[in-house]
């Protein structure tokens, strides 16, 4: 079953076209990254997945219902790049604000919090405020507050990319082992070949203006990932693949003024 | 994993309400000398420069006379107190109220807004002589207060309306992932957000409270009032008791402050820097 079904979506904002023709299928415990360069339309495709962002046209289907009617049976729990956390919640209170939204008893959510803090290893910060923990920990409260109620999807929207490059290499560490244990599946944008690599079973290459899909990878590194995976060929290979269709999407949006600076000489 | 064993960037601040004042005795101790400082040259001066009483008294003779009249002039400053802290919570609470309404109501918001700030540039103190009619000719708490309400309104509607709005894009990105409705997003996000705009709001109208009852009182009203008696005794050149008046106004006016700022304290105890 699949738990994401897109088919001809397009958005446009004002004169401008963000995506257009985008057709994906992403199936359940998939891990799928969608990468490509700054203004393809990979966050707005996300914000169209998740509802909070009403495409122009075609049609979303989320654990086959509306993208709507997903959102408000909270099917899924979404990363920001900035952790957006509240400064006037504990860390504990953070990670149960979607709990008290749905309405779970106290107790039911004590004990939900605490397990969620387990899994991302931030037992014992409880009561700190999210700006006296550092960047990195204040993704993992933000990713245990996404996954608190156990979403069948996880939508992250590039949550490492203001992290140091070794911050951001145990964080995928991390997301891979809550990615196995959770069993949700994940969509992920990107805009490290890498960490794409790394962590996905399928990469989505897009291409900008418009924003459009110009190859899908799948990724057949064997499971689960360690901190050997980025050394073997393998993965070199797929790195270079992906490299690839990133580039043949920006060569074709190039082609037209290269050839006309060359008349013009 | 023992390699991402967590840090905590700062520790915990923790402590009794000495810690939340967030001061020691010697942390005040330059303005303690500043306001030595200038009482002292105030003195001088006066002493230096042969200031006639009338014009300006030395801050001894305030002293005194303050001290000798203290029971009459705390009197009647309690009950001009009394008037102006009515007026800051009607003129506050309403401000509150409707500056949540009119941000959960954006129309009814760009609707009204414009004449609330046209209201704002109305003298409204020139009212004062006015208000004092409407209610029983002057000579009771009522159009006191009302003259001190208005006068706090407006402070306390902008900031609060400012702090209910300027909510970051993400902030209800993700309640609306969570699908939670407009009473979850103001209680969780706008109003908690709006807090040290309220309490800068709050903070402005403290003072305007009881400028607001003193003024009022000038126009009209009850005998043992704070500006009546101030009025009186400058009307027959009793200036340094009219001082002394001025001075139990301050006093009052700085007591409410300091009680709102403390509350500020303590309601915003999660702020990363309200003690830096």
């Amino acid at each position: 079953m699949n738990v994401v079904e897109i088919s001809g979506v397009s958005k446009r904002f004002g004169s401008t076209t963000a995506v257009e023709g985008i057709e994906l299928e992403i199936g359940e415990r998939e891990f799928v990254s969608l990468i490509g360069p700054s203004g393809c339309g990979k966050s707005t495709l996300l914000r169209i997945i998740g509802d909070l962002i009403e495409p122009s046209g075609g049609k979303v289907v989320v654990n086959r219902k509306t993208a709507r009617q997903a959102r408000k049976d909270r099917d899924y729990g979404i990363v920001f790049q900035d952790p957006v956390l509240y400064d006037w919640r504990t860390v504990a209170k953070n990670v149960a604000l979607p709990l008290e939204i749905a309405r779970w008893p106290r107790q039911k959510r004590k004990v939900r919090v605490q397990k969620m803090l387990e899994l991302v290893e931030l037992t014992g910060f409880e009561n700190h405020r999210p700006w006296q923990l550092s960047g990195g920990m204040q993704q993992r409260v933000s990713i245990a507050r996404a996954l608190s109620f156990d979403p069948a999807l996880l939508l992250m929207d590039e949550p490492f990319g203001a992290l140091d490059e070794m911050t951001r290499e145990r964080l995928n560490m991390e997301l891979l082992r809550i990615w196995a244990a959770s069993g949700s599946t994940v969509v992920f944008v990107t805009h490290s070949i890498s960490e794409a690599v790394f962590l996905s079973t399928q990469v989505v290459v897009m291409s900008p203006r418009p924003g459009r899909i110009s190859e899908v990878v799948p990724i057949d590194l064997k499971q689960p990932r360690t901190a050997t995976t980025r050394e073997e060929p393998r993965f070199f290979e797929l790195v270079t693949q992906v490299r690839e269709a990133l580039h043949l999407g920006h060569d074709l949006e190039r082609a037209a003024p290269v050839i006309t600076q060359q008349a013009e000489a | 994993m023992s390699s991402t064993a967590p840090v905590a960037v700062q520790p915990v601040p923790r402590g009794g309400l000495g810690k939340l004042v967030g001061h020691r005795l010697i942390d005040w101790l330059p303005a303690v000398i500043v306001l030595v400082g200038i009482v002292g040259l105030w003195q001088g001066l006066i002493v230096w420069l042969d200031v006639q009483q009338f014009l300006l008294p030395k801050p001894t003779a305030i002293a005194s006379a303050f001290w000798t009249d203290k029971q009459e002039l705390l009197h009647a400053g309690w009950y001009t107190f009394q008037e102006a802290l009515g007026g800051f919570a009607l003129g506050s609470g309403t401000a509150i109220v409707l500056a949540v309404v009119l941000a959960r109501w954006r129309r009814l918001g760009a609707a009204l807004m414009p004449y609330f700030i046209a209201a704002n540039a109305i003298p409204i103190i020139a009212f004062a002589p006015i208000t004092n009619q409407w209610f029983d000719g002057g000579l009771t708490k009522s159009s006191k207060i009302v003259i001190a309400a208005i006068l706090c309104f407006f402070p306390v509607l902008v900031n609060t309306l400012r702090g209910l709005t300027s909510v970051r894009p993400q902030d209800l990105e993700l309640m609306r992932s969570y699908a939670g409705g407009q009473t979850a997003i103001f209680r969780r996000v706008r109003i908690p957000n709006a807090l040290p705009f309220i309490f800068t709001g709050l903070k402005v109208a403290t003072v305007l409270a009881m400028i607001g009852a003193v003024v009022g009182e000038y126009f009209g009203g009850a005998l043992n009032a704070l500006g009546v008696l101030i009025l009186a005794r400058s009307r027959i050149f009793l200036f340094t008791q009219a001082w002394a008046g001025v001075f139990v106004a301050c006093l009052f006016g700085l007591g409410l402050y300091i009680a709102v700022a403390l509350v500020e304290r303590i309601a915003l105890r999660w702020m990363p820097s309200t003690s830096e």
